[in-house]
């Protein structure tokens, strides 16, 4: 690139030099430099740049920027969908968030579903990751098994589920053939909760093993051979060489899991409805209710409009704080 | 390189705005040169009820050319008033739909068309051949909204052979609410399946449970909709022989456990009449009327209308069409599916005479004679958020140590601002 520029500008000199009037028989005057094309190389590089995302950049124009700016405006309207008609009411769907008797239950089920999932699912992927990165046969059979659920249609896998945890399913079925009472999971608020977020960590789990499975694969040997010469128990090892060494997967895996554990709809719409009570209500599952059920548009996308908020603040918060955990090699 | 990327910005952003203008761009005003299509969105599935509305709306275009096309839409039944909703709020709504719960919302928000005067402008329409009863449902200051084509009520329908299998009988003279659950916690004891399902209820559809406090003469609410009486001492009545039959006797399965009666897995169900369709002979069966409360007999009923909606582009086709599809002729067709509003049609002998289940004296029992004294099923403006906010404040009562009076108190509370909306 830089010897294309060298050259063009090389080029450039040499023209401006020969540019002088000839044929007139007088002296020859000051040389006037001729004018440099618009379309140098850089120019023709950006352009060429921004043709290959302008699809991209159209997609997201539409179908984020846009929508976006559109649920602000409706955020600021109150919509009488039927009617068609929209009345500008301010920020009155704000000062309804402060009103909502439901929404605090519903941001308590959102921190505990968001929560548990991120949690369960990161600790467990890292598990399964760690004992499938050891050789044993049937390995890549148990990595299939564990990465399967996640190519499964939501829908397909939550109704599932929702059979086998209902009273008379087949969860309680197994359980009853040893002797035990199983509760009834899908009804009482507690092991409702626990149902959606255990349905959801198996069916997802398989993602982050994968990325943790690779990650743990890039950590070098010799690291672990000198930890180990130098006495090192499992713990300090997994500790001080493993956790840092795969440390910006984790930083990914937590960033995706929050993201996508506060956008889990088809798991709590399918398996619980957001019941028992407002136990299971998630945002999310709140948004659709109010915007969708209940025809609230305004206030629907003013509830939308705070969980992207969250969702970015929580997603700045650990890029922010990778600083203090991350470890890059180089 | 700034201008430049400006300038390519500014093209983009142009472009999607243009591109944007163009998708929310509103309803073009007046009708074109072109022919005319219609659009009609339903929530059966059934692939001979859709072939009956297509073989008549084939012969409606035989004889309108204007009509170019007449499109039957099936959309989910769970989804159905969402995707309307959202069809409608996104300038794509169709020209005519059929409503059930909507309906109130939809007269009240003036989306729908007035068609009184088009049915009785059609000549041999009828008008005042529709049964009043089920027309109030669809009306506002004298004028019909919708065609209310289905008027099916609840029923009692009996496996006899589970019964039987119990030592257990039924005389469907003198049933009442209280005989029917003895003998279900009967049926549930000796054969381990369950005794009475309030079909679609699942603990959740809590609206369908009307089958059964209108017995203790209980209601939601006032007659104007505007005083929740879901704490009435009636209501506490019903809502206790409910819990008891969940939790005590057994006679009905409690949450989460499910029991489909037309798969032979249950004694009794409540459902509408118009259910018969999924018999499938694998057992004998009865079906009755309602079993009387402490407060009588009565009878509940559950409707759907077909209606144009106003943001149509051709309200007056879809409204001739509609006409047409309801007129005494097609109302007779449709009939062989779905209860009719016509009382020339309201006879045991004419509805059994397309139905391939049901006798007509079965017919004249749980439809004809049930239809004039019928009320219909909780109704109010908003029901997908009074149903919703009700079932939230009524997770509470499906526990064995519930305290019922406080449950009921707290369904009122919840729904109480809706209801003064």
């Amino acid at each position: 690139m830089n010897g294309t520029r060298a050259a063009e500008r090389a080029a450039a000199k040499s023209t401006a030099g020969s540019a002088a009037p000839s044929g007139t028989g007088g002296p020859a005057g000051p040389a006037v430099p001729a004018r440099p094309s618009f379309w140098t190389t850089r120019r023709r590089d950006f352009l060429t740049g921004y043709l290959f995302i302008l699809p991209q950049l159209v997609g997201v124009l539409v179908f984020v920027v846009l929508p976006v700016g559109m649920a602000v405006w409706y955020s600021l309207n109150d919509w009488n969908v039927l009617s068609g008609k929209q009345t500008f009411v301010g920020g009155d769907n704000y000062a309804a968030l402060a009103d909502d008797p439901q929404l605090p239950r519903v941001l308590l089920a959102t921190v505990l579903f968001s929560g548990g999932v991120v949690v369960v699912n990161i600790a467990l992927g890292l598990l399964i990751a760690i004992l499938l990165n050891r050789k044993f046969r049937g390995a890549t059979l148990f990595r299939t098994l564990f990465f399967s659920p996640v190519v499964v249609s939501v829908v397909a896998w939550t109704l599932v589920w929702g059979f086998l945890l209902q009273d008379n399913g087949g969860i309680n079925g197994m359980l009853a053939t040893v002797g035990i009472d199983g509760p009834n999971w899908l009804q009482e608020g507690d092991t409702a909760m626990v149902s959606v977020v255990i349905s959801q960590v198996v069916r997802s789990v398989g993602v982050n093993m994968v990325l943790f499975l690779a990650a743990l694969q890039g950590v070098p040997r010799e690291l672990y051979e000198a930890a180990r010469m130098d006495g090192a128990n499992s713990r300090t090892v997994f500790t001080r060489i493993t956790l840092p060494m795969i440390s910006p997967t984790v930083l990914l895996t937590v960033i995706v899991t929050v993201v996508g554990a506060l956008q889990s709809f088809a798991q709590i719409a399918v398996l619980t409805g957001g019941g028992p009570g407002l136990s299971t209500t998630v945002l999310v599952y709140y948004v659709f209710q109010q915007a969708f059920e209940f025809n609230n548009i305004g206030y629907g996308s003013t509830l939308a409009l705070m969980l992207l908020s969250f969702v970015m603040l929580l997603t700045m918060l650990q890029w922010q704080l990778r600083r203090k955990w991350v470890f890059y090699e180089d | 390189m700034i201008r430049t990327s400006r300038t390519l910005s500014a093209v983009a952003l142009t472009t999607v705005l243009a591109l944007g203008a163009a998708a929310c761009g509103g309803p073009a005003t007046g009708t074109s040169d072109k022919a005319v299509e219609l659009r009609m969105t339903v929530w059966t599935s059934d692939k001979d009820q859709l072939k009956l509305f297509d073989s008549i709306a084939a012969a409606y275009r035989a004889d309108h050319p204007d009509i170019a096309k007449i499109t039957f839409e099936s959309l989910p039944f769970a989804d159905y008033n969402a995707t309307l909703t959202t069809q409608i709020a996104g300038g794509n709504a169709p020209d005519l739909a059929w409503m059930g719960d909507l309906s109130k919302d939809l007269i009240a928000s003036d989306a729908l068309v007035g068609l009184t005067d088009t049915f009785k402008a059609t000549p041999d329409w009828k008008y005042d051949d529709l049964l009043d009863s089920v027309t109030a449902e669809f009306s506002r200051d004298g004028t019909l909204y919708a065609y209310p084509f289905s008027n099916s009520p609840y029923a009692l329908y009996v496996n006899t052979d589970l019964l039987a299998k119990a030592g257990q009988k039924i005389d469907p003279a003198g049933l009442t609410w209280d005989k029917v659950a003895a003998a279900a916690a009967t049926v549930h004891t000796k054969t381990g399946k369950a005794g009475l399902v309030i079909r679609d209820f699942d603990y959740k559809a809590w609206n369908t449970l009307a089958t059964v406090w209108t017995g203790w003469g209980a209601s939601a609410w006032s007659e104007d909709g505007k005083t929740c009486t879901f704490d009435s001492p009636e209501m506490q009545q019903a809502f206790t022989f409910l819990h008891d039959a969940a939790f005590k006797t057994g006679a009905m399965p409690g949450p989460g456990t499910t029991a489909d009666f037309f798969a032979g897995d249950a004694a009794f169900t409540v459902a509408q009449v118009s259910r018969a369709s999924l018999l499938t002979g694998s057992f004998d069966f009865g079906l009755y009327p309602l079993p009387a409360g402490p407060k009588g007999e009565y009878s509940v009923l559950g409707q759907a209308g077909m209606g144009v909606l106003a943001s149509s582009k051709h309200r007056k086709q879809a409204a001739g069409f509609l006409a047409y599809l309801t007129d005494p002729e097609n109302a007779a067709k449709l009939a062989q599916y779905f209860p009719p509003p016509r009382k020339s049609l309201l006879t045991g002998d004419k509805l059994a005479a397309n139905n391939k289940v049901l006798k007509a004296a079965q017919l004249k029992d749980v439809v004809v004679d049930q239809l004039p004294g019928a009320v219909t099923l909780p109704n109010h403006t908003s029901p997908a958020e009074i149903a919703r906010k009700g079932k939230t404040a009524l997770d509470a009562m499906w526990h064995a140590d519930a305290d019922i009076p406080a449950v009921l108190k707290s369904v009122c509370a919840a729904i109480k601002p809706i209801l003064a909306k």
